[in-house]
């Protein structure tokens, strides 16, 4: 097995799957990938993270096997070699009656604070490490926060799967979790208040209750302070506050459920989205495997076909499985279910099938090599 | 005393490499025997059990022949002599 040896300003993409990860690397034009791996060949991948933080190049990758359990996994050469865990890094506390499912998010902290990690786990928690993600411990004001007895699965199960760091205030922080809806920090973890005014639960009684919504993915593009975007369990909605208000922007879309968002990595106005059927049919609308695009804050949407099958498309796009390059030229890339990638070097205007009859993908991340971390939502 | 602990292929990396451990600590149940087993193999142990002492959901041990689910779970009492068998259930996708 061959595994990257980027240099700097070359493009990777690493892809987290239901049976192992998969590397691809390029270069600056993204016209040729080759493919690596799979890494740790039967177990599920949720996600993946790169980092270069503190000078270093170092992939993160959130394993879990189905009978022996879920770890964090490091790589310094782009997978050639792997941290060996020996013990479990991410551990629930004595007391607290709960034992890690799963690891769903990974997240680089600070830039000046190259050993800070964050992870976001299933039961719902968050956990931080101080030591370049050696070892974990969970963030109390979370862990046991008073709304936790009425967080309620979703059929994904009970998880944290989206963490939202604020660049410019370590103390704040934005998470997601299904259910239970958006949450925010502004005193570094010590205390989280629900932030879901105006996000609707459609399956509740009360559809627009303090929490319990099932946010399926919140991104934010550091250029534009205070803005988020959330795609919903029905329902796509914009914040100018770091979730304050939630605007409804679900404007021209064939429809309002999905996974997936992601930005532009350079324009905070541009938006990505794969609209799903709904939530009994979780399939590209009329077969068409679309992605939507709003360049003005989702004022509106575009459907970007080019490139992608407009018939006998019934795809699916988890939350974790779209990300963005932060090439000069924008580079957008996703994976579905059903074991495809897609990518976009011209920020989605065309695009060109990477991976094929990969095992289901739900976990995609792109890095440019040189240029800093591969944070979810961010250049 | 002597148990023997046989492991799933899985398994033989965080045992330096053994398909079989040997218990000598002094032992009355299955519980003891796999406290002993985190002892000196804590990443066998994290595998076969969860941080809060269960044995994780889609694992399956053996005394002989029989599965401690069907007996007294961890409670299942061990004999100097007895082979405890540790596999993965049949299941997965």
């Amino acid at each position: 097995m061959t595994h990257p040896n980027p240099q700097n300003g070359d493009t990777l993409l690493f892809v987290g799957t239901m049976k192992g990860a998969f590397f691809f690397s390029s270069n600056a034009e993204r016209q040729q990938w080759t493919k690596h791996g799979p890494y740790f060949a039967g177990e599920s991948v949720y996600s993946l993270a790169y980092d270069e933080r503190g000078g270093r190049k170092r992939t993160f990758a959130a394993t879990r096997s189905f009978h022996w359990g879920s770890n964090i996994r490091r790589s310094d050469d782009f997978g050639e070699t792997w941290s060996a865990q020996d013990r479990q890094a991410v551990r629930f506390p004595d007391g607290s009656d709960l034992s890690l499912v799963q690891v769903w998010q990974i997240v680089p902290g600070p830039r000046d604070e190259p050993d800070v990690m964050w992870a976001g786990v299933e039961p719902t928690a968050l956990f931080q490490s101080r030591d370049g993600g050696e070892t974990w411990s969970a963030v109390d004001g979370l862990l046991k926060h008073p709304h936790r007895p009425q967080w309620t699965p979703g059929g994904g199960g009970l998880c944290l799967h989206t963490i939202v760091p604020d660049p410019s205030n370590k103390d704040r922080m934005v998470i997601a979790m299904s259910t239970g809806g958006c949450y925010r920090t502004d005193d570094g973890g010590a205390s989280w208040r629900a932030r879901n005014v105006g996000v609707r639960a459609q399956f509740l009684p009360n559809k627009y209750p303090e929490f319990g919504q099932c946010v399926h993915k919140i991104v934010h593009n550091p250029a534009r302070n205070g803005r988020l975007f959330l795609q919903n369990h029905w329902g796509l909605y914009r914040s100018d506050d770091w979730g304050d208000n939630w605007t409804d922007i679900a404007n021209g879309v064939p429809s309002d459920f999905g996974f997936a968002m992601q930005t532009h990595p350079h324009d905070p106005d541009t938006v990505y989205i794969v609209p799903l059927q709904s939530d009994e049919f979780r399939c590209t609308p009329e077969a068409k495997l679309r992605v939507y695009r709003t360049k003005n804050a989702g004022e509106s949407w575009e459907p970007l076909t080019n490139g992608l099958p407009q018939e006998d498309a019934y795809e699916t796009v988890l939350r974790d499985a779209m990300s963005a390059d932060s090439q000069k030229s924008a580079g957008i890339y996703f994976g579905t279910r059903s074991g495809k990638v897609y990518g976009s070097a011209n920020a989605g205007d065309s695009w060109q099938n990477i991976a094929n009859a990969l095992p289901p993908v739900v976990c995609v991340r792109a890095a440019v090599v040189g240029a800093g971390t591969s944070a979810p939502n961010a250049a | 005393m002597s148990i023997a602990v046989v492991l799933p292929r899985a398994l033989y990396p965080y045992a330096r490499g053994s398909s079989t451990l040997v218990i000598d600590d002094p032992c009355s149940t299955v519980q003891d025997a796999l406290s002993a087993v985190g002892k000196h193999w804590p990443g066998v142990l994290d595998r076969v059990m969860t941080e809060q002492g269960t044995v994780r959901e889609h694992v399956n041990v053996f005394v002989g022949e029989d599965s401690i689910r069907f007996v007294d779970g961890l409670a299942t009492p061990v004999d100097d002599g007895d082979t405890i068998m540790i596999v993965a259930a049949v299941s997965g996708g």
